[in-house]
Order: C-alpha cells, then structure tokens, then sequence
C-alpha cells in the first residue's frame, strides 16, 4: 500500500515536529548541565535520575501558569507574535534531512529554503517587542532588528562557501560532495568559513556574547519581559529549535552532515549527524558561558567591518577557486 | 519628564528628536538593590541621568539613639551589609575614641584581620555581581559569579568558625573583641588565603585576555581626577582616577600604621582602572592578613570585662568621628554622647553615598549597556547609602 504524497509529507512532517521538540526540551537539559559544569555546580538533579525529568517538570509548569496580556498591549500583535516567531524556527527543519532520504522534504534549493526561512522570525520578534507596549521591550525589538539584519548577511555568506564549493544548493548533494573531505578541512578557506559561520551563528541566535536583545541585566528579559505561560514557552521553544536548527545547518556544511563509519544504516547516519550537531551546540554554549555580552555599537561595528567584508571575501576566493579548479567533487 | 530633565546635572546635547524616559529599577536586575535611576534615551543613547535613592531607608541613625552602646554593634553591621565587620569597626572606633577606651594590642590585630578578610569578601561579591551586569545572568557573567561567590563562602566560613555567623557578625565590642581565634583558626586562615591568591590569578587570566570584557571595560565612565576631588568619591573610585588616598596610610587606625599598606593607583579613570584598583586590593588584603598572623600577639582580647549588662558601657559627654576605609572607601562614623549608656546622636557617612554621586556626571553620553557596567564598577550597597 502506498500513501498519497501529501498524507505521507503530512506523517513526516508530523514526527519530525515532535522529534525537534523533544529535542529542544532535552537540549536545554544538556546545557543546563554542561553550564552547571563549567560553573563548578551540579545542575538540575532531583527531578528524575540526574534531573532527567526537569525539562518535563519546567514545561508542566509553563503550560499550567497564568496567561497574562498586559492591558496597555496590542492584543492582537501580542497574541500573535510567538506564532509567527516559532513558526518560522520550526519551518527550517522542512528541508533539512537527517539522513538520506530521511527528511520532509530535499529540495533542490534547501540550503536558500533554510537561510529565507529562518531569517523571518525577526518579524515574530519585532511583533512581540512593540506589541507588549513595554519600553524595555520596544529597546530589544530595536535592537533586533539591528542586530539580524546585520548578521543576516554574514551568516548567508559564510553558508554560501560550502554551497559554492559543492555548486548546489540540495543539502543532500553538498553531504555527498564531502564524502572524501569535509568542509571544514577544506584549506584555509573552509577553516576560515567554519569559524565565520560561528560567530554569525552566535548573533543570529541571540546568544552570549551578542545577546543584547535578551540583555537580561539592562532590558531585563527584552522583548519577552511580559510574556508568561505558554507563550513564553513558544518563544522559547522557537529559540531553541532556531538554534539546534543552525547547528544542524553548520554540521551538515562543514562538518560532512551524516557521514561517518557505517552511515549507509540510516539511523546511523542520523546518529552521526546529531552528534556532529551537538557538537556545533556545545561550542556555542561554551562560548556562552564563557564571554560577557558586548554592547550594541560594538556588536554592529564587528559585524559591518570585519564579519561582512571578510565572508564576502572568502565567497569571492571560495568562487575563484571552483573557477579554476571546478566544483569540489567526492 | 520635566522634572526630570531640571533635576539632571549633566546633559548632553545630541542630533534625535525623540526622548524616551525609562525607569531603570528600583526593582531591576542590576539594580544592585534597589537603586532607582530615571534614564532619559535618546535611541541608546543616554542624554540625562536622575538617580533616586531612598528605598531602603530603615532609620538606622535614629536607632542607634535607642540603643546602648553594647546593643549597637550588631545593628551598625546591617548599613553595609555586604562588609559588616568594616562597619562595627567604624562603630566601636568611634565609641572608644569618644570614650577614651584603650583596645589592647591583640584586639587591634584580630580586627585588621577581620576588616582585611571582609574587604576580600566583598571585593568577591563586587565582581561577580559587575560581572553578571556586563555577562548577564545566562551568560559569561554568572560564571564569574559563581566562581567569585565560592571563594566569598571560603572567607564567609572562616568568619562562621571565629564568630558563628555569615553575614552579621557582632564581632566588635567597646573596648576589644568579643571572641578570640578558636583553635586551628589560624592554620585555616592560611590555607584559605592561599586557594584565593590562586583563584584570582585564574580571574585575571579569564577576564583580562578577553578583548570583549577589555572593550566593555576600558574608556567606559571615566572619572577624571578633577571630577573625583570635586565630587568627592572615595576608595576605590578615587584610587583609580589617580589619587593615591587610603586612610589605612592616611590616617591609621587599629594598628595599620605599624604595618607597610600599600596603595594601589591607576590613572586611566575608567571602569578597567576601578578593576585593576580592586584586583590590586585583593592581593594587598592578603598580604596584609598574613603579615598580621604571623606577628599576632599574646593577650587579652578586650580591655573591658565580659558584657553582663546592655547597659554597662557608659561614654562622658563628648563627640568625636571615626574613619575606617571600607572596602568601597571612607566609612565615617560622627557621634554626639551626652554621659549615658545609648548615643545622643549618631551620624553615618557611607562611601557608597558618596560614590553614587558621581553617577549623573560619568553616565550621560553613554549607551545603555554602559550604564550597568558603571553601576557595578561603582559598587554601591543600599543599605549603606539609604541606611
């Protein structure tokens, strides 16, 4: 018996969503714990063996607290703004197969698909900053807007360089293309891409050193300072799978995606893959925890002088080189 | 909003338009307590600066007038909550010099011990929590917060040991201290020091080889010399903006001058050079509780007999004022007694007050980012300013 394509797309697209949240509640687990560890702490512990239960315990609560709209908000913008943030977070696993052939959907323009995408939820974040009526909040959306818009450019860039370097924008294509050398071992211009792709990575997710939106000591939770229960939970959510989201991206570009020793069985291949991923997440969380945050002008002046003209640089070399040479073939 | 604007000292000009007032506290992550300060924006920009203080006023002054001069002690602990011990010293200092009470040798050794090993601890907490403004508490910062809070419980444990508490001790009386060194104290002590020592060269590895902590924290609120005499800041805002002041040379007390304190100085002003100041403290609080173990004298703890009565301690007519230097600068004490057992009137000088008043002069200018990482350079603690 066969499905029809749009109920079998239906059913993928319904266990992949479960599968990203289920892991947006672990991976908050794993960098509570790995923080608690840098930190000379211990971490959640008394829920569940090793506080293996805290993230299901943390979400039962925010499910069960109160939903409060501020009365000065904009209802209707309020309301709205965590959809339209977490819809777009969610969306970027459309494209993004675990292994082969284990995905929603490979298309041939995935890579674009994946950058388009997750660059809209800047507009659930600005929704939700001027909609609570908060000048804490209005603050964080202005900077939002700023901060993604400048990163934005560096970040498609440097994801460009393995793009350019396979000469397709089909993810599957550019995991295949790495099967003698990932690109992170590419010379000079795939370290230099790596490293470019993660500092962009570290801003477009908002995190520490570049997280002036959130900026808890001066905006105080920024453009979520008045959301609670459930809809917190939802930007929250949207901000995980964003983040998990482009470290998938990263290990697939750089890191050779689903390779690795017996990757032909799928579910290896989508072993091999997590791990590279969370590889990619626990470097920025190190980072995280390692840094303090930089102010506004100083984030823009990194991205505008040095992100920007360096990635578009390696682009060029990263196009010249395949003039030359041709696509970089397995 | 026009209040506002005619309350400001220092406002700069600047090309917008539109104006923005927000409320940064009194309830406010950084808000170091409960500090209110009414920013006027400009984009990011922060054009004027009102800072409100007064939340945490408890009438400690008035207090001291009901209580006997043995109750006190532990009452003046909670001004500055953070160096307690610093506090009690001003205190008694000012009860024996008014009194004419002697404080035999041992007594003046174990309260330079106690008053160096507080400025320790609360140096500990200073930065964590300047850290935690700058690093966020989901960031870098809370890592050096926690880092900085565990050596604080080090010297929080050594003071449980000596005087069974943690954050208020009651440790000085009229005329000495109340409890002498339990046996193993100073072996503890030892041991304690050297695991901080360590520790902090691992802080200054962390934060000082960290261009992102280095452009948040150089050229950030300086303090020029000029301002700082004008505005009369003190400690260690005063020692980074150039001046070479500290009443543990200036004017000693409690044995201070029979020991070589050294002052450290920076130029530069900024947020950085207050750093540098207290990182430099650190090491010389260190320096100084070894130099005074090791020459610790035999002898009587207090000059006065155990406490039997609150009311035993009976000061002549007279006034006199105390200065200590705290570990955020000149804690002044001013007492009027009148020949009974409680003070006619007590008068506190907090260097936190003092210091905050700087702010309006070094804020406007700066962007919003900036405003907490001058907050937590300035180190204030409320209950020392609101009293």
């Amino acid at each position: 018996m066969t499905l029809p394509p749009l109920a079998y797309h239906a059913i993928v697209g319904f266990i992949v969503l479960n599968v990203v949240v289920g892991m947006v509640t672990y991976v908050t687990l794993l960098e509570r714990k790995f923080a608690a560890r840098m930190q000379s702490r211990i971490g959640p512990y008394y829920v569940g063996p090793h506080g293996l239960l805290q993230p299901i315990a943390d979400a039962l609560k925010l499910m069960l607290k109160e939903d409060i709209v501020p009365t000065s908000a904009d209802r209707w913008i309020y309301n709205l703004a965590p959809i339209v943030f977490l819809v777009p977070c969610i969306l970027i696993f459309a494209t993004l197969p675990f292994a082969p052939g284990l995905g929603v959907a490979d298309l041939n323009i995935g890579v674009l698909f994946f950058l388009a995408v997750s660059s809209l939820e800047i507009v659930g974040l600005f929704m939700g900053g001027w909609g609570s009526n908060n000048k804490y909040a209005l603050l964080s959306a202005m900077r939002a807007v700023n901060q993604i818009i400048s990163y934005d450019l560096p970040f498609v860039f440097a994801a460009f360089v393995p793009v350019v370097l396979t000469g397709s924008l089909q993810m599957s294509a550019i995991v295949d293309a790495q099967r003698g050398l990932w690109f992170v071992a590419y010379p000079v211009i795939g370290q230099l891409a790596f490293v470019a792709y993660l500092v962009a990575t570290l801003a477009a997710e908002n995190r520490v050193p570049f997280d002036i939106l959130e900026a808890e000591s001066e905006l105080v939770a920024g453009f979520r300072v008045e959301y609670s229960g459930m809809k917190f939970a939802l930007i929250q959510l949207g901000e995980y799978a964003h983040m998990i989201g482009t470290s998938f991206l990263g290990a697939l570009l750089f890191l050779g995606g689903w390779l690795g020793p017996g990757a032909e069985t799928p579910l290896v291949g989508a072993l091999w893959f997590l791990l590279k991923a969370m590889l990619i997440f626990l470097v920025v969380t190190w980072v995280r925890w390692s840094f303090v945050r930089i102010r506004v002008d100083q984030i823009l002046a990194i991205s505008w002088k040095l992100l920007l003209p360096a990635t578009v640089v390696l682009l060029l070399a990263a196009a010249g080189w395949v003039a030359v040479r041709g696509p970089h073939v397995a | 909003m026009a209040d506002t604007l005619q309350r400001s000292t220092v406002e700069i000009g600047y090309g917008g338009s539109e104006r923005l007032t927000m409320n940064m506290g009194p309830q406010h992550p950084s808000a170091h307590g409960v500090f209110r300060a009414v920013l006027t924006l400009e984009g990011e920009t922060v054009v004027a600066v009102d800072a409100v203080i007064g939340y945490l006023h408890r009438c400690h002054e008035k207090l001291a007038e009901t209580l006997t001069y043995v109750q006190y002690p532990s009452i003046a602990s909670k001004t500055d909550y953070v160096s307690a011990m610093t506090v009690e010293l001003a205190y008694v200092a000012v009860v024996e010099l008014v009194g004419k009470i002697d404080v035999p040798k041992r007594a003046q050794y174990l309260r330079l011990i106690c008053a160096e090993l507080q400025r320790i601890a609360s140096h500990c907490l200073w930065l964590g929590t300047w850290c935690m403004d700058m690093g966020g508490a989901l960031g870098g910062g809370a890592t050096i917060f926690l880092y900085a809070i565990r050596e604080r419980e080090l010297v929080l444990d050594l003071f449980e040991s000596l005087t069974g508490a943690r954050l208020l001790y009651g440790f000085h009386q009229v005329g000495g201290t109340r409890y002498d060194l339990p046996a193993g104290w100073e072996q503890k002590c030892r041991e304690t020091l050297s695991v901080i020592e360590q520790r902090l060269d691992e802080y200054e590895a962390m934060l000082e080889d960290n261009a992102f902590f280095l452009v948040r924290t150089q050229g950030v609120g300086v303090i020029s010399r000029e301002l700082a005499e004008s505005v009369g800041v003190a400690g260690p805002l005063l020692r980074g903006s150039g001046v070479a002041y500290d009443l543990r040379t200036a004017a000693p007390y409690s044995s201070y001058g029979e020991f070589d304190v050294r002052v450290p100085v920076e130029t530069a002003g900024d947020c950085y050079a207050r750093y540098r100041v207290r990182m430099a403290e650190f090491r010389e609080s260190i320096r100084l509780v070894r130099t005074a173990l090791d020459g610790l004298p035999e002898g009587p703890i207090s000059s006065r007999p155990g406490v039997k009565s609150v009311g035993q301690v009976r000061i002549p007519k007279g006034e006199g004022y105390s200065r200590i230097e705290g570990a955020r600068g000149e804690v002044g004490c001013y007492l009027v007694a009148d020949g009974g057992a409680k003070p006619y009137r007590l008068k506190w000088r907090g260097a936190s007050f003092s210091n905050l008043a700087v702010l309006p002069h070094i804020i406007p200018g700066h962007k919003i980012a900036d405003v907490v990482a001058i907050m937590g350079s300035v180190d204030p603690v409320f209950g020392e300013v609101d009293r």
